[in-house]
């Protein structure tokens, strides 16, 4: 187990999924308008359960985890991006990071109380 | 097409912006020339558009750039207009092939979707922000 990991648990790899799956919307959002661009996204909870194995890292969580969105309804263009979703999805991303980060900022605190031995 | 250095979350939405606004550029003068006319079918003035392709740089990471402009192929509508100054032998004159009520369409897709990537720079940039700040 490396430092980062004793120091901060399971957040330090969620915080960096929810970073790369935070690219991965911004990329389905900027190709909202490209012919025959195929959405992606990750299984959150499956990224983050082989991250956190013990040889896991967080490239190769991402790789299995990967795969395409199944749209609501596909267009003619052959275009899967359906800004309903991928807007929802990156709000919900967006605040699942700040509370992760919230978590870090919790462990960290705690740590430097202790160093500090007030 | 690769890059030469990894993408951020900022090239993604920047260069989606760009490509946006060359969208919105080409409606834009769509729009300017909708109802300019000329002497000759040749001559008028067809729609142009730009045709987007995806730029990738690892599965699930990629921007969008614009890959060519094409111009459509909405025909010159032929006008009898004897008197107009560009009026050929006939007596006709070419109208751009223009189609506004697509080209409003366009405008209003393309501005929205702008928008939707300035929403992800916005979030992003205050994301980053928080954990620079993380700790202190």
């Amino acid at each position: 187990m490396s430092v980062e990991d004793s120091l901060f648990g399971i957040h330090g790899k969620a915080l960096a999924l929810r970073s790369q799956r935070l690219e991965l919307i911004a990329s389905n959002i900027a190709n909202a308008s490209t012919p025959g661009y195929k959405a992606r996204d990750i299984d959150f909870e499956k990224a983050l359960s082989k991250a956190s194995e013990r040889q896991g890292t967080v490239a190769g969580a991402l790789e299995t985890a990967m795969g395409y969105r199944i749209p609501l309804q596909p267009s003619s263009d052959g275009n899967t991006v359906e800004m309903s979703t991928e807007q929802t999805l990156f709000a919900e991303n967006a605040v699942k990071y700040r509370t992760t980060l919230s978590f870090l900022e919790g462990r960290l605190n705690t740590i430097t109380r202790a160093l500090k031995g007030e | 097409m690769s890059l030469d250095k990894p993408l951020n979350i900022f090239d993604i939405s920047g260069r989606a912006m760009s490509a946006q606004l060359v969208r919105l550029n080409a409606t834009a003068s769509n729009l300017a020339n909708a109802g300019s006319v000329s002497g000759s079918e040749g001559q008028a003035y067809r729609a142009i558009r730009p045709v987007f392709s995806t730029v990738v740089e690892k599965p699930g990471v990629a921007t969008v750039k614009v890959d060519r402009v094409v111009s459509s192929d909405t025909p010159a509508t032929k006008r009898h207009d004897p008197g107009h100054p560009l009026a050929d032998a006939n007596g006709d004159v070419w109208e751009a092939g223009v189609d506004s009520s697509a080209e409003l369409v366009e405008m209003i897709e393309s501005a929205r979707q702008y928008q939707n990537n300035v929403q992800v720079l916005q979030t992003a940039k205050s994301l980053i922000l928080d954990t620079i700040r993380l700790g202190k």
